[in-house]
């Protein structure tokens, strides 16, 4: 008996899809794909989105996701085939042999149990253990995963733990069976960076004390560095490469590989504030309506025309709070904003046509910001009629102009949103903004749904676009590479405060405060050990205090 | 007051509210009816002195913001009025019709309710396949023809060809065993199950399928759990709010909707009380089963509202 856990041979996945107003066709999403796992090994799955790594994972446990079926190969797992073995034998392979963490444990935990119940549900299911023990068992983990009160926490709905918490939880899910092997599918791509370090360093710590095998499936390739053995890249459904850790980190051979490793490598000089700022922000406070606690406390920050600042924080530090009440979404109950020498009104519905013009906002989800019936001339044509009443010829030559600048051709003119790619879709959102010949625009966010190459791709994009048409960005992010490539200056944002303001050296340059401090050193980098340096680090600093 | 308090509250206050608002509209409808019910009562030679001395001895004269008082604090202590066509107390009559009205109600409810969530159950499990498009052909079926011609197509089929069960509920006494009245009342039994079933059994089935696409049943079925099992334990209990509502409207119309059905098997409940006072211009007793109605439709929706509040984890344990 080999130490062999997984061992796939030639693995086809197919889907059928339904093209609207065409016929059913079948599509391969990934062709062929070969690899082997050992016990205790982890193995990094890495890609951009549409790559086949989440497919890959599920299929290690026989299951395809919407209309998605695994079409040929085999999936050895102890050493029997799994697409050829009968549904009893595959129900008790998932939960028991294999066992899946998922990207959201908001979501993928049932919101009407309880969390002890549903992380022994499937030990119990599979006859692992008896109830008692398999509580004992949680516990246990709860305690190694570093969640507070291991004691009490499972007894706990979904909804009263954090996002860290829950994510910890899940683990905790997927390991109480025992199972042979774990496929973790972005299990920290939905928290915030100091979350994910801590969520990180329990998942390291719970593969090597359980030895159990691991799939590792992340689009972040710092991440996956810290806890793989292997890492196989993958991209449009082939293998790329595979090697050792090392070796893709510091001596790739595929060109592709490259790209990802050296990806973010945009160098964009500072600009120095020059006499008037375009927007001023003064105290200003705001609170939601029935709320009794304020989300944004006594902000001040300027930008001056032509630049970048950027909103650096955690969820719910208040940054999309802040573009809300520039934009006058949301009235603040102190404070004033100062845009182009004109003071602005609350409330947007009492901005003359002038300041809305002036005054454009591109969002996160391109998707859900355009019209899916309109075509992409009619998006970017809405605001050149509502702003500059321009008709025929005169609006087609315009829309023609803000299609070259955003390095579309002609002929995405008449296509719909649903067929342009995700970079795509956020370009054509930059050039709707861009129509209204804005003063500023501000950027919520707009590259956080994108793979890495695409978003550079955005971002150099946007730097130059702000070269030709000298337009300012307010630019909100959770991202620390984002803010380093594209930002003149930076304001961080903690619990609705801004907790360091300044130019973008000065901000990024020692002594920080703690905050900044820990947000910097949380951002995962891209070399071995960084994840045990950082956690011996703030030991020491901790021991040191 | 936790917020869950705090929304029942509400609710309950909602409800009575919208109770008396229904009163005023009531009061407001009958009163704008046509006709005359001193004249339905002494008929068309009846001279004018007559009909004034009705009217005045009936109190249909007064003015009506005065009668609406009246009659709303006898609502309040319990007394629904006096019937002008016959001068029987409206309590009496309506209490007897009521209870067999409820009794053809609820027997329909416990066949139907049970077996529409069922239903559901199983088209979720056999989605897309023979038993779900069975199911909702069916169903679909029944629901589209009015009621009073799957009435007389039953009691033709049952009733005169196969005399399985009496055709009419004409022979219904409510003191007779328990047999006996339902054997009377199977027909308009089933009727009103084959009306309600559909509603109830696609509300289901969507809400459950909707909960279906959610990720934690994903985590389910990677946990090796048999489909069954996920439906019952991971879909059902969030599915809840949503098919108890539907439940609830189905069972204010098996109490408020089967006028039609009663006119049909000349069954003695609220609804032939209802048609045979409305024709007699009797207002008092259109205005009592109104409320009756009314108050059993927003009732049984209260119902429906605080069981989605009660079920929702957010609510139930606060952080």
């Amino acid at each position: 008996m080999t130490d062999e856990i997984l061992k796939v041979r030639g693995l086809k996945i197919g889907a059928t899809i339904y093209p609207p107003g065409e016929k059913a066709r079948d599509i391969a999403i990934v062709h062929g794909v070969d690899f082997d796992l050992e016990r205790g090994k982890v193995l990094g799955l890495i890609g951009e989105s549409g790559a086949g790594k989440s497919t890959i994972g599920l299929a290690s446990m026989a299951y395809g996701r919407g209309g998605v079926e695994l079409t040929g190969g085999s999936v050895e797992v102890n050493g029997r085939d799994i697409l050829k073995t009968g549904i009893r034998d595959i129900r008790s392979l998932r939960g028991g042999e294999v066992t899946y963490v998922s990207q959201s444990a908001a979501a993928s935990f049932n919101p009407a149990r309880k969390i002890m119940e549903q992380v022994t549900e499937a030990a119990i299911l599979h006859g692992k253990f008896g109830r008692k023990e398999a509580e004992e068992r949680a516990v246990t983990l709860f305690r190694k995963l570093g969640l507070p009160d291991p004691e009490n926490i499972g007894e706990r709905f979904p909804h009263q733990v954090s996002g860290g918490q829950l994510q910890r939880c899940m683990t905790a899910l997927a390991l109480c069976p025992e199972p042979d092997l774990v496929v973790f599918d972005e299990p920290t791509t939905a928290l915030d960076v100091t979350t994910q370090i801590d969520v990180l360093a329990a998942i390291k710590e719970a593969i090597r004390d359980t030895g159990v095998a691991a799939l590792y499936i992340t689009h972040d390739l710092a991440v996956v560095a810290q806890v793989s053995d292997h890492i196989m890249v993958l991209r449009m459904g082939d293998m790329v490469e595979y090697g050792t850790v090392d070796q893709i980190i510091n001596s790739p051979k595929e060109d592709y590989t490259k790209a990802l490793v050296s990806v973010r490598s945009i160098e964009h000089e500072e600009k120095k504030p020059t006499s008037e700022p375009v927007l001023k922000v003064e105290g200003i406070t705001a609170r939601y309506r029935g709320t009794n606690f304020d989300v944004l406390k006594n902000i001040n920050v300027d930008l001056h025309p032509g630049q970048t600042l950027a909103i650096v924080g955690e969820s719910g530090s208040g940054k999309s709070t802040l573009a809300r009440v520039i934009t006058g979404l949301l009235p603040p109950s102190a404070g004033q904003i100062t845009f182009n020498g004109r003071t602005l009104t609350p409330d947007q519905p009492s901005r003359p046509l002038e300041d809305l013009r002036e005054l454009q906002m591109i969002y996160q989800m391109a998707d859900t910001a355009m019209n899916p019936r309109q075509t992409v001339g009619t998006i970017i044509g809405r605001p050149l009629e509502f702003y500059f009443g321009l008709k025929g010829s005169e609006k087609q030559k315009r829309i023609q102009e803000l299609l070259d600048e955003i390095e579309l051709g002609s002929g995405f003119q008449d296509r719909y949103p649903a067929e342009l790619s995700g970079g795509q879709k956020q370009r054509v959102c930059i050039a709707r903004a861009l129509a209204a010949k804005p003063k500023m625009i501000i950027c919520d966010e707009v590259t956080s749904a994108l793979d890495p190459l695409v978003a550079d791709g955005i971002l150099k994009l946007l730097l130059n676009l702000q070269k030709i048409e000298d337009v300012a960005y307010l630019f909100i992010t959770h991202d620390l590479a984002t803010v380093r490539a594209i930002s003149d200056s930076i304001a961080v944002m903690y619990q609705g405060e801004v907790v360091r303001y300044g130019s973008k050296s000065e901000v990024l340059s020692p002594p920080f405060d703690d905050y900044t401090d820990l947000l910097l050193s949380s951002v995962p980098e891209m070399r071995l050990g960084w994840l045990e340096d950082v956690l011996a680090n703030r030991k020491m600093e901790s021991a040191g205090n | 007051m936790g917020p869950m308090t705090k929304l029942l509250v509400q609710r309950i206050s909602l409800g009575l509210l919208l109770l008396l608002l229904v009163s005023v509209v009531i009061f407001v409808g009958t009163m704008v009816l046509p006709g005359d019910v001193a004249q339905q009562i002494l008929g068309q030679s009846a001279t004018p002195e007559a009909l004034a001395n009705l009217r005045a001895e009936l109190g249909v004269d007064q003015p009506p913001v005065a009668r609406y008082f009246e009659w709303l604090g006898g609502l309040l202590t319990g007394d629904l009025g006096t019937a002008l066509t016959s001068g029987q107390s409206i309590n009496e009559a309506v209490g007897r019709r009521f209870s067999n009205t409820l009794f053809l109600a609820v027997s329909a409810a416990v066949i139907a309710v049970p077996l529409a969530i069922f239903l559901g159950l199983l088209a979720v499990r056999y989605r897309e396949r023979w038993p779900d498009k069975l199911i909702s052909a069916t169903t679909l079926t029944t629901i589209s023809m009015p009621e009073f011609v799957i009435g007389y197509i039953l009691m033709f089929v049952l009733g005169v060809q196969l005399r399985w069960f009496s055709p009419t509920s004409v022979g219904y006494r409510p003191d007779a065993d328990l047999f006996t009245r339902l054997e009377s009342i199977a027909i308009p039994i089933l009727v009103l199950t084959l009306v309600v079933l559909a509603h109830m059994m696609r509300m289901t089935r969507a809400a459950i399928l909707n909960v279906m696409q959610s990720a934690y049943i994903e985590t389910a079925e990677l946990k090796g759990m048999p489909m069954l099992k996920i439906i019952r334990k991971h879909a059902l209990p969030n599915a809840i709010a949503p098919i108890v509502n539907v439940v609830m409207l189905n069972l204010a119309y098996l109490v408020v909707g089967v006028v039609v059905v009663e006119v049909v098997f000349v069954y003695p409940g609220m609804g032939q009380y209802l048609v045979d006072h409305v024709t007699k211009r009797d207002i008092p007793v259109v205005q009592a089963c109104g409320m009756i109605f009314a108050a059993i439709y927003i009732g049984l929706n209260l119902v429906a509202d605080i069981v989605s509040i009660l079920t929702n984890p957010r609510l139930r344990h606060p952080k």
